[in-house]
């Protein structure tokens, strides 16, 4: 039987987890259940649906933070961050075309975000959600309420328990606030295209941008089959594939910036221009995966060292097929791929081994999540190390058992 | 500042420890003098000195691990060093530990502009990655007022940050790697030339982690290309309420310049008199605004900054017509601990971070401190983020004044927090505010940081005495009290 406590507040939340540390009873952390199916498949008899801790407390634009309860959902931050002309720089995707389900498209929580160390293409200029989580408060699995960090960018007084908790998917705290960095928006966004470039020149036009002054805050390679999905025009009719290369700041700056682009990448193909609600769209629909047809297919996300990103492809391409695009500068692969029972796994984290980089199954059933290691298998030592760190934080193994690893 | 009682069991056994030493690391890497050894008795928190027990210095990684191992087998602790650099003391030697030093860990191993990434051994200085790329054009961003002497292994114990690190990030957002040793010997390798990781981020973590969870002895980190312009503006206010007006609207207007730097009276005074950068004396607070990117980017924001600053009462005003003169405007900046250090025998730094429309309340504070104790203080500022370096006056030889100063500055970190600052925006904890981590977190709190470190060190051999106030046994630290039985709480709402 299922049975799904529903704390109101950050007390409660610490009498579900000392009830569940006390009786050994393992317990689903949930923020929106956007991402359910980001991780392991897990069957977890008691949920701990985090819904009820929603809200912003505090929000000081000129002070660059805002401070949420967790489960707030990311749309509602979002849009007061508009109001103000700010945004989460790290560009927390949206996983509801992934994911979809009953859930439908919902952006999730700020904790998912966090908890899954969520990053859009800006990463490679941004970083990700561990660059901008400032601090906490949280429960552990032992039961016991800590907080760390502040509301201040510069602070290095303790160890950097925000690190940890970025990317833990709630296998080690159930964070019941979070405060974040916000940035300035940009005045203006412009995205330089190159035409029919091929996977191993793109990456070289994207080194280029990315070597160059011109602060490029986005650099993604999309083959014709990803380019003929997008809502924008200029990339769906190039019948080619498109690069695409993108600028933020003021204005005058924008435009000086796309002509040294356009200047730097001519050799490598016809060079289109974005302006700014063309940049937007075709960025998000980078940034949430919107670029595979089979809406069923599974998905691996890899990150490599940006410039081997043509090559581990190729080496994909030869041995199980599916289909690709690249972001980050080509150090991350999104690739789709027809349903196998072991995803391919072994393929896919061979072809990634040599460039020391990892592979996570972002989709597949559940039943293919249970067998195959949805997250890169790590080396003894630190899959060791690991383990202990979990059992720093709950000894029980009573918050998420079993959703980075098995058995853990 | 007291310290852990040396262990006399280990000091005993000295020579039998330079023994195993000199087996792992042969020649002269084994410093045993103590003569040689007090070359290594401080950092750059000058008012604590100490020998250790001996110094190793190690030039590959298998032997960290064989040193690492056998202190653990045997029970000696260790005190990783880099450069010495550190202000707050992390690398104070302790009279019953191996001091590890990685100054012979200097060697780039590879430059990667492709990649743009960079992989170093640990003792490289910071300065060294940027010159190794420079003729490129590129250059590593973090950039603390210590580049030509720190260590990279240094500023990732740390998280050290520089006047960029408002635009560019701190040493954590530019660390893409690390190979570290840990207390058993065992070598880790996390991270590369790729982004984030598939497990826990324990590069986040070691980040920052002031030696206490492993010895770092490879680095990557990322590199960009140099901005194609910069230019600064030299803003003078007649009060600090003026100045804090200025930065907050400068963020405000969504302008995030590369540096922002702020300076009060007597440090504008001292540093005039040093470097004679024409300051003007007769302001209060004086401001560096730097911007940088295109020539287009860079022209257009200096407009706005010059309009803000206008609107917020500067009435001081200069705008740099050259790189030379942008230059004399950061040589007051930059030397102003050493500007400092000539008007007073002896001064300590301090290195609180606070929200930024606290700052002229905070300087009140400072002043009014500064009188209670009879000692006098200039502060300099990292404006833009937040952090606050007030530097007190004393002399050391004078009885009771070191002790004095220690207190005034206390006091200072206690109100940073009171205001919702943090006690250390980027000289890290150390010995120094050692004390003083109860004024911001919780017994439970620290309890479960040290939760963190058992997982690495589960002895405690590692930087003992440093951090943490209390050491608690891993084993205690692990007991669980358990809540028996049925749901505590019948007001959960839950189906
Ligand atoms: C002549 C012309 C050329 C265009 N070229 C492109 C293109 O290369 N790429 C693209 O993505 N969109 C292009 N558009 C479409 C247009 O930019 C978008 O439809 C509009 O919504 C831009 O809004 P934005 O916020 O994205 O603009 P911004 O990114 O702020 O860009 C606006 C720019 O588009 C030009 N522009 C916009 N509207 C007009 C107009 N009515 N007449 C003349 N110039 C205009 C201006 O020169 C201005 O520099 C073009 C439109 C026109 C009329
Ligand atoms: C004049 C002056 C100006 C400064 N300006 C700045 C500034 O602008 N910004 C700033 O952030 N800091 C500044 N500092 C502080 C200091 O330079 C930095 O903290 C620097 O990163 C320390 O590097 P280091 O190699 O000297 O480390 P050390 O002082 O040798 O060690 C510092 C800590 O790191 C540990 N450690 C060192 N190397 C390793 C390793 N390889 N593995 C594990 N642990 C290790 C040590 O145990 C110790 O706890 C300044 C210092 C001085 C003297």
């Amino acid at each position: 039987m299922t049975k799904t406590l529903k704390p109101e507040t950050a007390e409660q939340v610490l009498d579900a987890i000392k009830w569940a540390a006390g009786e050994g009873m393992p317990l689903a952390v949930r923020g929106q259940g956007s991402k359910d199916g980001f991780g392991r498949a897990v069957d977890i008899p008691h949920c701990l649906d985090l819904t009820g801790l929603s809200g912003i407390k505090a929000y000081e634009p000129s002070e660059l933070y805002m401070t949420a309860l967790a489960a707030t959902p990311v749309a509602e931050i979002e849009a007061a961050l508009r109001q103000n002309n700010q945004q989460m720089s790290f560009e927390p995707p949206n996983m509801g075309i992934l994911y979809g389900g009953a859930n439908g498209e919902s952006e999730g929580s700020i904790g998912g975000a966090i908890g899954c160390n969520l990053a859009g293409p800006r990463r490679i200029q941004a970083g990700a959600a561990r660059d901008h989580f400032l601090g906490f408060n949280a429960v552990s699995g032992r039961g016991e309420v800590f907080k760390s960090g502040g509301t201040v960018v510069k602070n290095v007084t303790g160890f950097d328990l925000s690190k940890l908790l970025a990317g833990s998917f709630g296998t080690l705290a159930v964070m019941t606030d979070v405060t974040f960095k916000v940035m300035p928006a940009a005045e203006k966004t412009r995205t330089v295209l190159i035409l029919g470039a091929d996977d191993a020149g793109a990456m070289v036009a994207m080194a280029a941008s990315l070597g160059s002054a011109n602060e490029v805050s986005a650099a993604a390679h999309l083959p014709e089959a990803a380019a003929a999905l997008s809502g924008v025009s200029y990339v769906a009719d190039a019948g080619q594939a498109v690069t695409a290369v993108r600028v933020e700041g003021p204005g005058p700056s924008v435009e000086h910036r796309c002509r040294a682009l356009t200047a730097l990448l001519k050799e490598f193909g016809e060079i289109e221009e974005l302006h700014s609600e063309n940049s937007a769209l075709l960025w998000r629909e980078i940034r949430d995966v919107r670029l595979f047809d089979a809406i069923d297919n599974q998905i691996w996300r890899l990150s490599v060292p940006p410039a081997a990103g043509a090559n581990v492809v190729a080496s994909l391409r030869s041995d199980i097929g599916g289909r690709v695009f690249y972001d980050w500068g080509g150090g991350l692969i999104w690739l789709s791929m027809g349903t196998l029972s072991d995803a391919g796994h072994e393929t896919v984290r061979a072809a990634v081994a040599d460039t020391g980089g990892h592979a996570t199954l972002i989709r597949a059933d559940a039943d293919v999540r249970q067998r195959v290691p949805v997250f890169e298998p790590q080396a003894t030592v630190l899959k060791d190390l690991s383990a202990r760190v979990k059992q720093g934080f709950d000894p029980n193994g009573v918050l998420n058992p079993g959703r980075m690893v098995e058995g853990e | 500042m007291k310290m852990p009682e040396p262990d006399g069991d280990v000091i005993a056994r000295r020579a039998q420890i330079i023994k195993a030493m000199q087996a792992i690391v042969p020649g002269e890497g084994v410093i045993t003098d103590s003569d040689e050894l007090r070359a290594y008795d401080h950092d750059g928190l000058m008012a604590y000195k100490g020998l250790p027990l001996i110094v190793v210095l190690p030039e590959t990684t298998e032997q960290v691990s064989a040193i690492l191992k056998y202190a653990a087998r045997h029970n000696v602790k260790i005190v990783p060093r880099g450069a010495g650099t550190g202000l707050s003391g992390g690398a104070l030697p302790l009279a019953d530990a191996i001091t590890v030093g990685l100054a012979k860990f200097n060697k780039i191993l590879d430059i990667d502009f492709d990649n743009r990434a960079v992989v170093a051994q640990t003792g490289v200085t910071n300065l060294a990655i940027t010159q190794a790329v420079e003729h490129e054009g590129f250059y590593y961003a973090p950039d603390p007022s210590s580049q030509i002497a720190c260590s990279i292994g240094g500023n990732i114990a740390e998280n050290s940050g520089g006047v960029h690190c408002l635009k560019y990030g701190l040493t954590t957002n530019n660390v893409l790697g690390i190979e570290m040793v840990l207390m058993s010997g065992e070598v880790v390798r996390i991270g590369g030339k790729h982004l984030d990781s598939g497990g826990y981020d324990l590069l986040g973590v070691a980040t920052g982690s002031e030696g206490l969870l492993g010895v770092i002895t490879e680095v990557t980190v990322r590199i960009l290309q140099k901005p194609e312009t910069a230019r600064a503006l030299l803003i003078g206010f007649p009060s600090n309420e003026a100045g804090g007006d200025c930065v907050a609207a400068i963020i405000g207007a969504g302008i995030i310049p590369g540096g922002m730097e702020m300076m009060d009276k007597p440090a504008i005074h001292a540093t005039e008199d040093f470097v004679h950068a024409g300051y003007p004396l007769d302001v209060q607070t004086l401001l560096i605004v730097e911007l940088d990117g295109p020539e287009a980017e860079v022209d257009y924001l200096i407009e706005r900054v010059d309009a803000i600053a206008r609107q917020t009462g500067a009435t001081y005003l200069r705008i740099s017509q050259s790189e030379e003169e942008r230059e004399v405007f950061w040589s007051g900046r930059k030397n102003a601990f050493p500007a400092v250090g000539r008007i007073s025998p002896d001064y300590l730094c301090m290195d609180g971070t606070i929200p930024r429309n606290r700052l002229a309340d905070v300087l009140k504070r400072v002043a009014a401190l500064s009188e209670k104790y009879g000692l006098r203080v200039a502060n300099v500022f990292h404006a833009g983020d937040g952090n606050l370096h007030p530097l007190i006056l004393f002399d050391a030889n004078q009885p009771g004044e070191l002790k004095n100063a220690e207190q005034f500055g206390a006091d200072i970190l206690r109100y940073c927090v009171e205001v919702g600052g943090v006690l250390t925006g980027e000289h890290g904890v150390g010995i120094e505010k050692r004390d003083l981590m109860g004024v911001m977190f919780s017994e439970d709190d620290l309890k479960q940081q040290q939760r963190l470190k058992c997982a690495f060190d589960p002895n405690q051999l590692l930087n003992p005495g440093k951090v943490y106030p209390t050491l608690h046994r891993c084993a205690e630290l692990g007991r669980m009290f358990v809540h028996e039985g049925k749901l505590p709480f019948p007001d959960i709402p839950r189906f």
